[in-house]
């Protein structure tokens, strides 16, 4: 029972990989690379093994997309920090398990404090309406998800609900990217969501200044595998433009309607990212106006009195910046498979299902999953195909 | 012991079925139990689904279950359904299909509605009738309110293994035996986070527990497969990325697993998609694992569809020699290993 | 950039929409779409917002897009510089342009 919406053909798969195989096959000792900034990206690369099937000769580097990762460790000290005087505090399920300087509000959770998860901030606000206690809602993602609380709180949020807004908002964050020192990205995958709201027109500026091809992609294995095909034969044109591959969900204005509620309840600051050091107008605060609903001026004088966390002394070597940044790799990281792993992570790339580390943890480095042996056993069942084939 | 200075505490993640709650039973309950028991049984060591035991001329298993499960009622079955199939299906997952009773302790909170125990008490009689067993013993206690969340279960069996067969175990798989599930996966879990996120079906797609006892099912392949069934194994808590795990691991093999044989139910995929849940990782309570020897995998398949339960049984995968311990997917477009999740399953919103 | 899943809007209630995704229905506000939507419309969601309402002649064209791209990669490079309007080619019924062709 297939929905329309689905892109899975593996067919059509199939012959978008030939196609990126047949543009790098010269690139293999010097890929073409690109970055994608988008942790639901890199979700469904790994989840369709589409790494694995990548040709040699291009290089899909996951950017600092991965809101998990880039969250700044003060910013979940103040979340674990009310947590800890006993507010209720409600989350994504994606930051439960994110460390801070110290512990993280799983780490919380454990010891007696009130950690809640959410699967929307709708359902913070429920729980905000069903009990009489304070409720402190921790939002993080960016600004597709910002969008839904911007949503929230001008429609009315209950008395008793607050938001700690570690929202984030990502064209600044390519920016950053690009003008590092020996950053090699040479076009970048934008993330379809995100741009369903702001709209493409967002990237002209970038490409203007920067010289390097964007393209919009959606989701789906087809949406991603046919974006990389735009892309990298923008790349070897070396046509800096915008081009928009997920038509069905983005225009070049975005959602004029969503835009007006973000910048009505949210504000761009400039503030740090997890190892990225500074962004610019990366960060969504609260407007003046929303002073009521914000826990960071609601609940001043609990972050005030809290005992200030020393920062990790592990945290210090931690390279995740370098490896969103895209000029590191986890195997560079000394801490990487040794004081760094899935169950007791460091650095954020580690404990997000999509971070760098986490997934090269999981693979062992760059994917090689062959396997030998042959299938014409099955193949005689005619128990489904065998895809070995070219494939490794 | 943790680095970053919260030592000692138990966390949700050691009860979820994945390796942090492995590594907390043999470092901890298990440590220093034999793997082995005198005779040749299968000791505590072994971490399988229960022990075995030499009685006479036969096996007979042991095995315990617990059951706390939010909400205790959910469509397909309920906490006393759970407790019945969990522990028969323990041992039906060593052979021992031949179950000679059960007893059960019940904990319940003060103030709990006696209508609520009355209708578990039902369904803990008409399980036991499906799997043709009987509650033997038991424990009652009540807990001030509070003290406990609504109702806890626990279920202790003890069954044969059918004369003249061995004790089935879950570290003998070899490269190219063949890996078979005896139907849908993720139906559980997924019926249970439904019901804690609101979601709502049309009445074409249902999400529904599988929970049901397997030993008649277990019976029906072993017939078939006598000792070309090498290995089995439940995926309960932690889905068939667990169980498989576990088995590719203590087997020392990969197991590659084809996702386009996987039987999935398509309300199961749908809020799978909807909640960024992997289908292999969500707990199921009525399916079976079964590692089979090539030869007769055909055979074991057949016997499967032929019973009531095993309608949607498909061959999944394969033994490798190579990346031994690992999962590795075939996806339709690559290849990605397969996680195990580490700890209790969260929807995703990124 | 964050998990956003398409579905089919089943009932409308004010501004909450009953979506079907994939057979499993869910309750999905309807506050920052920036179209009017009606049962029957594809919708994407976000942490239980919808926000875009997806017009289903796109779905058909996406189809053709990732043809058309197979076909140029096969072919020189020189296509591929224009590749650009050949997207906006691909599908795009006359007349309508709510994109600026560069």
């Amino acid at each position: 029972m297939k929905s329309p919406l689905e892109f899975r053909d593996p067919e059509r798969a199939r012959r978008l990989l030939d196609a990126l195989a047949h543009l790098t096959q010269d690139r293999e000792r010097d890929p073409i690379s690109v970055m994608h900034v988008c942790g639901s990206h890199e979700q469904a690369v790994a989840r369709f093994g589409l790494r694995a099937a990548l040709p040699p000769g291009l290089d899909l580097i996951m950017g600092p997309g991965c809101p998990v990762c880039v969250t700044d460790c003060p910013e979940i000290d103040e979340a674990v920090a009310l947590a800890r005087a006993g507010l209720r505090v409600a989350t994504y399920g994606d930051m439960l398990r994110v460390p801070g300087s110290g512990p993280s509000l799983a780490d919380v959770a454990a010891e007696g404090a009130r950690v809640d998860v959410v699967y929307s901030v709708t359902q913070a606000a429920e729980l905000a309406r069903r009990c009489d206690e304070e409720i402190v809602f921790f939002a993080s993602g960016f600004e597709t998800t910002a969008v839904a609380t911007a949503a929230l709180l001008e429609g009315g949020p209950p008395e008793n609900l607050s938001v700690l807004s570690a929202h984030k908002y990502i064209p600044p964050a390519m920016e950053i990217v690009v003008e590092m020192p020996g950053s090699r990205v040479q076009g970048f995958l934008a993330a379809g969501h995100a741009a369903t709201i702001t709209g493409w027109g967002v990237f002209e500026p970038f490409v203007a200044r920067q010289r390097r091809p964007v393209v919009v992609a959606g989701f789906e294995p087809l949406d991603i595998l046919a974006a990389l095909v735009a892309l990298v034969g923008l790349v070897r044109a070396g046509t800096p433009r915008v081009v928009n591959a997920f038509r069905r969900c983005v225009t070049r204005e975005g959602n004029r309607n969503a835009q007006a509620t973000l910048w009505r309840v949210f504000e761009l600051v400039g503030g740090r990212w997890r190892g990225i050091a500074r962004v610019p107008n990366g960060n969504l605060r609260l407007r003046p106006a929303f002073a009521a609903h914000d826990a960071r001026r609601r609940h001043a004088r609990l972050l005030a009195a809290r005992a200030p966390l020393p920062a990790a002394p592990l945290l210090r070597e931690c390279r995740c910046g370098e490896i969103m940044a895209g000029l590191a790799t986890p195997s560079d990281c000394r801490l990487f498979g040794r004081e760094c792993v899935p169950a007791e992570p460091v650095g954020a790339c580690m404990v997000s299902n999509e971070g760098t580390c986490r997934i090269w943890h999981q693979y062992g480095g760059h994917p090689r999953l062959a396997v030998s042996a042959s299938c014409s056993t099955r193949a005689q069942r005619g128990a489904g195909g065998c895809s070995e084939s070219a494939r490794r | 012991m943790s680095r970053r200075g919260d030592d000692g505490r138990i966390a949700l993640r050691h009860g979820a079925g994945g390796p942090a709650m492995r590594a907390l039973v043999s470092s901890l309950f298990a440590r220093g139990a034999p793997r082995e028991l005198p005779g040749g049984g299968i000791g505590l060591g072994a971490l399988d689904d229960g022990a075995a035991l030499r009685v006479g001329d036969r096996w007979l298993v042991f095995t315990t279950d617990g059951h706390v499960v939010d909400p205790p009622f959910f469509p397909g079955g309920d906490i006393g359904r759970l407790a019945v199939c969990g522990a028969v299906n323990d041992l039906a997952m060593m052979g021992a299909t031949e179950v000679l009773g059960l007893s059960l302790c019940v904990m319940l909170e003060e103030g709990h509605p006696r209508e609520q125990i009355e209708r578990i008490q039902a369904s803990i009689e008409a399980a036991c009738r499906e799997a043709e067993t009987r509650v033997l013993c038991g424990d009652t206690k009540v807990l001030g309110r509070g003290d406990l969340d609504g109702v806890v279960l626990s279920s202790a069996a003890i069954g044969f293994v059918r004369k003249g067969r061995a004790p089935v175990r879950d570290c003998t798989l070899r490269p190219g035996d063949e890996i078979l599930v005896s139907g849908t996966v993720g139906d559980h879990g997924m019926a249970v986070m439904a019901r804690r996120h609101e979601l709502a079906c049309g009445p074409e797609e249902e999400l529904r527990s599988d929970v049901a006892p397997l030993n008649g099912l277990v019976e029906a392949a072993l017939a078939a497969g006598g000792e070309s069934v090498v290995a089995m194994k439940d995926p309960t808590r932690g889905g068939v990325a667990s169980a498989l795990a576990e088995m590719a691991t203590k087997s020392g093999v990969g197991i590659l697993l084809e996702e386009e044989q996987l039987p999935v139910r398509p309300a199961v995929r749908a809020a799978c998609e909807l909640l960024g849940v992997d289908p292999l990782q969500v707990a199921n309570e009525g399916k079976a694992l079964f590692g089979v020897r090539p030869e007769q995998s055909d055979a074991v398949l057949a016997a499967l569809h032929a019973h009531t339960l095993g309608k949607h049984a498909r061959r999944i995968g394969r033994c490798l020699a190579e990346h031994a311990g690992s999962l590795i997917l075939d996806t339709g477009f690559g290849r990605r290993l397969v996680q195990e999740a580490d700890g209790e399953l969260l929807p995703r919103i990124c | 950039m964050c998990l956003g899943v398409p579905g089919r809007v089943v009932e409308i209630d004010g501004l909450v929409a009953t979506v079907d995704f994939f057979g499993v229905c869910r309750t999905v506000s309807l506050q920052i779409v920036d179209e009017p939507v009606a049962p029957g419309d594809y919708v994407l969601n976000h942490v239980g917002f919808a926000i875009r309402r997806i017009p289903p002649e796109e779905i058909g064209e996406t189809l053709a897009l990732y043809e058309r791209l197979i076909e140029l990669a096969a072919q020189d490079d020189p296509l591929l510089a224009d590749l650009h309007s050949e997207i906006e080619a691909a599908g795009r019924p006359p007349g309508r342009s709510d994109e600026e062709s560069a």
